[in-house]
Formats: structure tokens, C-alpha cells, sequence
């Protein structure tokens, strides 16, 4: 094994544990902790099932942020169209391809030019628009420029200077199987690979939480129906049950 | 005048989008309420003035208002969530009437979130601890909490901008939790916590105390009965009613909103419907909600349930009031349920609106339009109504009840430009615990877009007259409009239209006190 192999081997261990272990972490957070009150921004559904619909379209659409701005919306929605592409191409370097995995490898070979597109178009937003300016910290940009990074590193690989992807899939599959293979030492696949690991490791530490988040947000995923079927936070039926007015006053145990 | 310009209406319906003039509303927020108000709501009061004007903070502010954001955090998932998942894309910063007006920055939505999430990263997350330059993050400092006084001053609540965040980030949230911290370090606000100290006391906002209410509603009731010949009751405390009616205190004495009041009655008595008006609940209002506290607001709450067991009645109906209908509507029964004592033929609660646009539909109201006549209305949807409550068995029945209404006693009816309207509605620049004259720079420059929109449909439609169905939006209009130049009076009530138009046909009331019976008629 090459050191390079080595280091990189830990890396994407260490990596997914973050990824995995954060993100759960928060998500469990979010299940956790309670909605004490009914706040969906009305109109909203008046069942489950049409906050279901509520949540898909604003997950695949973008439903608020077309009504409240078209140029954002334009750029954010072809870079996350493009991104999931992208993703669902790169599996084939974990798992076995099949017709399906077959049938999008040239969409997801060029939705990199529009995933790029996308985020240079939410860049230039961020630096001309004077609101989007004052809003934004240093993180903000440096987050972009990860993304832009990674999918400029990607392209390169994919139509300038190709790497030996058979020998990627079997430094990852090896990776997943606890049976090691080098990892090529193309300087731009590293680079590519090495600012992947850095997305991985921000994700549960950084605004990226949006992606599991949407899911529980309470004004968009609450039934309205607060006059037929009673809401209540564990810790106001406390207050409740002890009889009381506020919360200091409530025995804890 | 005052020291700062009246907006110019531009007459294009819409306030273009300013360039951002920073710290344009920075300042020392409204006045800040006494130790003694503090202690009446059971926040800590261990604080005094200060040498120069003012209050100090209390001892250890720093630490109490960290714990208190990490208690919050804790027991609101939308505060927890709301702080964390930002991307700062920028779709809300230009949705916020405050913004709109004032140009400036801190009013836009996120940043002012971000004054509570910079302090929310530097304590406790792994990014603000260790690299607090990259993601923003900052000490809290006492520079830090004169912000929050300020800013989350300037917010109305009213959700507009959770309507466009791609994922409903509700600054109102925010700013609520920004309130409830501050109460506990000795900022509170005078305006919000003076009245909800009197509501405790007394019964209502305004400190109107039982008898006095029921002279009032007998004078209300000499008026009615001048101008129509028939004695329409406002019943007080009458047990065995079939309605409790809760409504703004405003209803009782303040125009136009006692006209309202004068409608809903008529609209009972019509109807054949016993109700009452109880002293000891004299207030629809429930500011609790204003100050993000869950357990003043449930108090106030509470009670509403006490009054409705004591007086015996089958119903509650809620009279014309923004943020009271949405703590009704969504939190009345999370608060004070649940309502297995009332008749469960009828939600609980129900609005006024239901009400008559119920009456309306079955026939049981004659009406003449031509009452209405010599007006051309419009109607204003209230942020709370709109945004965080419904009426009826459909999503957006918040819109079109009281819209059915208006058209049912009035020929001239319009809609302003419709980002105006319905969910997209504008605050009318008061809300949210803001109305008071501390505040008069920040309301009369929130109403701005509201403004040009009922500009709009006057040049263009011909409108005169703007219907309300909130205590607090018609006392901010009556305020604020005649500073772009309309009058106080083009404000009206819905329920005053209702009473305009309805022609009484039932001449004795089904609640006709003895020595009326006798009276020959
Ligand atoms: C459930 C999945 C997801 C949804 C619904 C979603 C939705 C959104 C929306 C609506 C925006 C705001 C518009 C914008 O500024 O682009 C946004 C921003 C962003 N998203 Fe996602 N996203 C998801 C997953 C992801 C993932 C997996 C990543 C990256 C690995 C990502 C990266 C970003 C970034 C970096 C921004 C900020 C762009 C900027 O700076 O303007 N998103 N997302
Ligand atoms: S809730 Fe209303 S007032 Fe507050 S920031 Fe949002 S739009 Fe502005
Ligand atoms: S729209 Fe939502 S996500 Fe975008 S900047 Fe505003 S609060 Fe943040």
C-alpha cells in the first residue's frame, strides 16, 4: 500500500464517521426536541398526506423561493438538480452499475457544466446584490468555492485528463469491504478527493444542514388542525399536570 | 414634525426595493418596562436604574442570557432548527415591510435572525467556538443586547417572510425568542409587558374594569336603539348563554372598532343567538404571544376557559382581531383544552365571521347593500390571520370569509395588487407589540407599503374605504394613514359594514331583560 492510500483510506473512514454520526446526531436533535406550538404558515394542508405534498414540492421544486425570487431560484435549482445527478453518477464507483446506473452516466457527465453554472450564478449573487453582500460571512463564499472546486476538479478528470476510474472503484469498494487497494495518485484526483472530505467533514457542522433540516421544519410540516385534534409539548403538560403557571415553579424529576 | 421623512407614495403600488442604508433605525429601542411590570409577568426583577437614564441589565446578564437561550433551544425546535439551517440565499431580504421602509439592513429577515445566530454560533457551535471569523460569530456583549432590544423591536411578526424562505424560516420565531431572553435580563418592553400586567389584574388591555364595561355597553346598547328603534342587547355576564364572545378590548369604545361591536350584537341578536361578553375574559387580545412567552400567554389564556365554565355557555366566538384569532385559532386549544365542555357541533374556537358568513348563506340575515353605497371598499388581510390561522373547512378560508362578507353587504368591492394580498399581505406596521407612540418613526415607515398598494386601487379604482378585521391594524391605520395623506375615517370595520347593511327584523331580543318585556311595543 502507498502512503497516499493509506492517508486517504482514513480520511473517507474518518469522513463518513462525521457524516454520518453529525448528521444523525442532528437529526435526532431536531426529532427530539418539541413543537410546542401549531405554526404552519397558512394556507396549509389539513392532512398528512398534504403535507407530504406541501414538503415534496419544496424539496424537488423549490416551491417558496420561486414565489419569492426567479434569478435564485433559477441558479439553485439547476445546481441541486445537477448535484443529485452527480451524485447518483458517482455511485458507480461504490456499487455495481445497472441499467439504470447505465442510462444516466452521460446526463450526469454533462450536468456538471450546469452544476457549475449554478453556482457561479449564486456566487456572482452573493458579491453583486448589496442584500445578499451584507448577509453573507466569509464561510458563505468559501462554501461555494468548496462546491466549485470539487466539480471544476471533477470536469477536469472527466473530459481534459482522465484518471483510471476502474482502479478508484476499487480503492473505495476495498474501502467498503475491509480489503485495501491503491488509490492512483493522480494530483488532481487527490485534490478532487481530498476536498470532497472536507465537504463531508463541514456538512454536520455548517448551514449544509438544510438538506435534512427542510424536514423538520414546523411551518412547513405541520396539518393544520389545531381546533380538532389538541397539540401539546411534553413540557407544557407539565405545567398542566402540576397545576401550575410557570415553568420554574414545575418539580423536575 | 418629527425629526426623520414621511415616505412619498409613489403611486407604482409597490415600494422598489431600497440600497441599504446601514443603522438608519439603530437606536435604544421603546422604553423599557419597570422592575415591578417585570415581576407582575414572573420574569426576574433584581434590577434597578441605572446613573445615566435608563435600566441596568441584571447581575450576570451575560450568563442568564446564555442559559436562557440554551433552555429555549431546548423546548422550541423551530428556534433550534431555524438558527442552524440558513444558507443565506437572500430570498427573504427584501419580503419585510420594516425594510421596505427603513432601509435599514438589520431589518431585512435574516439579519436579524443573525443577530441572535451570531451569538448562538460563538457559544454553541463547534464552528463559532473555534472559528468564529468564518462563520460570523460574536461574543455577546452588552453592544450586542442593545441590538436585539432594537431590532427585535422592529418586527412585527407578522411571517411574511417565512411565507418565501425555502424552508419557512420564521423570523417571527426568532424574534419572540430574542423578547422572551431579554425579559430575562431586565429589557423588557414598557408598552407590551404594562398591558399584559393589567390584563392580570383587571381583565383587559385597557384596564377597563367591570363596571365601567357594563356602563359602556349600556350606553352602546341606548345608541343602537336610538338609531334603529329596537333594543339590541350587549349582554355582560350572563350566565347560561349560549355564546361567549371574546374580543379586543378596542371593540368597546375606540373608532371604528366599536362599530364592529355594534355589528357582531346586531348580528346575534338577529340570529336569535343568546351570547355574553364576560368581565372577568374582557380581552380577545393575548400579548403573551408578542413577547414569546408560553406561559404568560397561557395564563391569559386560561382565563377565557375559566369564563366559559363559569358562565355556562355552548360556544366561544372570537370578535375582529388579528393575533388574537391566531392564538385562538391555533394555540386556545394546545393552551387551555381541551373544550369537551362545550357543544361539539361547533369548533372551538369560532370566529365572528363564521359566524355571520354561516347566518348569510342559510338566509337568516336580510341585508341591504345599498347601505353601503356610498363606499368603494378594499380589504386589508392581517398577517396573523392570513398567515397563521384559517376560517372554515378550507385552506385560505382566511381569505375568502371575509371577503364573501363584504361582497354580501356592499356593491363596490376591490382587491389591491394581489403581492399585497392573502398570504403576501403586508403587515399594517403595528403589530407584534409594536403599537405605541415610542414607536411612531418605525410604524408610520412600516405602513409604507401598504400605502402605496391602497394608493394604488384609489387612483386606479376609485377606492374610499379599507376594511379591517384586527384592533390593532385599524388603530395603526387610523394613526398613520393621514400622514400619506388619507383620513382617519377611511377606515372602517367589517363587521360595521355587516351593521350598516343589516335591516333587524326580529324586534325583541331572545335576551330581552324583564322590564323591557314590559315596556308595550
Ligand atoms: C433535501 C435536499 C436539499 C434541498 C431541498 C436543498 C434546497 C436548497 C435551497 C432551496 C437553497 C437556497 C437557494 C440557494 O441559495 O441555492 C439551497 C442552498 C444551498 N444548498 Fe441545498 N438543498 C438540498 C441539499 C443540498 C446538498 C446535499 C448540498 C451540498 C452538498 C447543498 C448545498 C447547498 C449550498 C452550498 C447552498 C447555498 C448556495 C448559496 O450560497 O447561495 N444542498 N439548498
Ligand atoms: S416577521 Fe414580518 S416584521 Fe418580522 S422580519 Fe419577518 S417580515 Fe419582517
Ligand atoms: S430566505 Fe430563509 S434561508 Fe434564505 S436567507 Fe432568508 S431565512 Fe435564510
Amino acid at each position: 500500500m502507498t502512503f497516499v492510500s493509506v492517508f486517504y483510506g482514513w480520511l473517507f473512514y474518518f469522513a463518513t464517521f462525521i457524516l454520518i454520526g453529525g448528521v444523525a446526531r442532528k437529526v435526532y436533535q431536531y426529532w427530539k426536541i418539541p413543537a410546542p406550538l401549531k405554526i404552519p404558515t397558512t394556507p396549509a394542508p389539513l392532512t398528512k398526506r398534504g403535507v407530504v405534498g406541501r414538503l415534496l414540492r419544496e424539496v424537488l421544486l423549490f416551491e417558496s423561493l420561486f414565489r419569492a425570487n426567479k434569478t435564485i431560484w433559477l441558479f439553485a435549482f439547476l445546481f441541486h438538480m445537477a448535484l443529485w445527478l452527480v451524485l447518483l453518477r458517482h455511485s458507480r464507483y461504490v456499487v455495481e452499475t445497472g441499467i439504470f446506473l447505465n442510462f444516466i452516466q452521460p446526463f450526469g457527465k454533462y450536468a456538471s457544466f450546469v452544476m457549475v453554472f449554478g453556482l457561479a450564478g449564486l456566487w456572482v449573487r452573493r458579491i453583486v446584490v448589496d442584500r445578499v453582500r451584507y448577509i453573507s460571512s466569509p464561510s458563505d463564499h468559501l462554501m461555494l468555492a468548496l462546491l466549485l472546486g470539487i466539480a471544476l476538479s471533477g470536469m477536469l478528470m472527466t473530459f481534459v485528463v482522465p484518471t483510471d476510474i476502474v482502479q478508484v472503484k476499487a480503492f473505495f469498494r476495498g474501502l467498503l469491504f475491509f480489503n485495501w487497494h491503491n488509490l492512483p495518485a493522480a494530483p488532481i484526483l487527490l485534490v478532487h478527493l481530498f476536498l470532497v472530505a472536507i465537504l463531508m467533514l463541514v456538512f454536520p457542522v455548517s448551514k449544509l444542514l438544510h438538506a435534512p433540516g427542510i424536514f423538520f421544519s414546523p411551518t412547513r410540516n405541520q396539518v393544520d388542525n389545531p381546533r380538532e385534534k389538541r397539540h401539546i409539548a411534553p413540557w407544557a403538560l407539565e405545567l398542566e399536570k402540576q397545576n401550575k403557571l410557570y415553568l420554574d415553579e414545575v418539580r423536575r424529576g | 414634525m418629527a425629526d426623520y421623512e414621511i415616505p412619498k407614495l409613489t403611486g407604482l403600488g409597490y415600494v422598489e426595493v431600497p440600497a441599504l442604508e446601514p443603522d438608519s433605525m439603530a437606536g435604544k429601542g421603546p422604553y423599557v418596562a419597570k422592575p415591578e411590570f417585570q415581576k407582575a409577568l414572573h420574569f426576574p426583577a433584581d434590577f434597578d436604574k441605572g446613573v445615566s437614564e435608563g435600566y441596568e441589565l441584571v447581575p450576570d446578564w451575560k450568563n442568564r442570557a446564555l442559559e436562557k437561550l440554551d433552555d429555549l433551544r431546548h423546548r422550541y425546535r423551530s428556534l433550534q432548527l431555524y438558527l442552524d439551517i440558513c444558507v443565506k440565499c437572500g430570498a427573504c431580504t427584501d419580503k419585510c415591510h420594516y425594510f421596505l421602509g427603513t432601509k435599514d439592513p438589520k431589518n431585512m429577515p435574516v439579519a436579524r435572525q443573525d443577530l441572535l445566530r451570531k451569538v448562538y454560533r460563538r457559544y454553541f457551535t463547534f464552528a463559532g467556538k473555534y472559528f468564529p471569523k468564518l462563520v460570523g460569530a460574536v461574543d455577546l456583549t452588552e453592544a450586542v443586547v442593545e441590538e436585539w432590544y432594537n431590532y427585535y423591536h422592529q418586527c412585527s411578526q407578522c411571517r411574511r417572510c417565512s411565507v418565501f424562505c425555502p424552508y419557512g424560516i420564521d423570523t417571527a420565531e426568532v424574534s419572540m425568542a430574542g423578547r422572551e431572553i431579554l425579559d430575562h435580563i431586565g429589557r423588557g418592553s414598557k408598552y407590551n409587558n404594562e398591558i399584559i400586567s393589567k390584563v392580570f389584574k383587571i381583565g383587559n388591555n385597557l384596564g377597563l374594569p367591570g363596571l365601567a364595561l357594563a356602563d359602556t355597553l349600556e350606553g352602546l346598547e341606548e345608541d343602537i336603539e336610538e338609531d334603529t328603534g329596537i333594543k339590541v342587547r350587549l349582554p355582560l355576564d350572563e350566565v347560561g348563554a349560549e355564546v361567549l364572545l371574546v374580543t379586543p378590548s378596542a371593540d368597546f369604545f375606540a373608532e371604528p372598532h366599536v362599530d364592529g361591536l355594534i355589528g357582531y350584537a346586531k348580528v346575534f341578536h338577529e340570529a336569535g343567538i343568546s351570547w355574553t361578553l364576560s368581565s372577568y375574559a374582557s380581552e380577545g387580545a393575548n400579548f403573551g404571544l408578542f413577547i414569546g412567552s408560553y406561559e404568560n400567554m397561557r395564563r391569559i389564556a386560561l382565563r377565557i376557559r375559566e369564563a366559559a365554565i363559569q358562565l355556562k355557555v355552548k360556544r366561544i366566538v372570537f370578535g375582529e382581531c388579528g393575533h388574537a384569532w391566531r392564538v385562538a385559532y391555533s394555540f386556545l386549544n394546545t393552551l387551555a383544552g381541551p373544550f369537551d365542555f362545550l357543544d361539539p357541533k361547533y369548533p372551538v374556537p369560532q370566529h365572528i365571521l363564521e359566524v355571520t358568513w354561516g347566518l348569510i348563506q342559510d338566509g337568516k340575515l336580510v341585508l341591504d347593500k345599498t347601505a353601503n353605497d356610498d363606499k368603494v371598499l378594499t380589504f386589508h388581510d392581517s398577517c396573523n390571520v392570513a398567515r397563521g390561522s384559517r376560517m372554515g373547512d378550507k385552506p385560505g378560508g382566511q381569505f375568502e370569509y371575509p371577503r364573501n362578507v363584504i361582497k354580501a353587504v356592499c356593491n363596490h368591492f376591490v382587491d389591491m395588487p394581489a403581492d399585497t394580498i392573502h398570504d403576501a399581505t403586508f403587515c399594517c406596521g403595528g403589530g407584534g407589540g409594536l403599537l405605541t407612540d415610542d414607536l411612531m418613526e418605525l410604524r408610520i415607515k412600516g405602513a409604507q407599503p401598504r400605502m402605496e398598494a391602497l394608493k394604488y386601487v384609489t387612483d386606479t379604482q376609485g377606492v374610499t374605504h379599507m376594511a379591517a378585521i384586527c384592533a390593532i391594524c385599524k388603530s395603526q391605520f387610523t394613526k398613520v394613514i393621514p400622514y400619506y395623506g388619507f383620513k382617519m375615517d377611511q377606515i372602517v370595520s367589517v363587521h360595521q359594514l355587516v351593521s350598516n347593511a343589516l335591516v333587524l327584523q326580529r324586534q325583541v331580543s331572545v335576551q330581552a331583560r324583564p322590564e323591557d318585556e314590559n315596556e308595550d311595543r
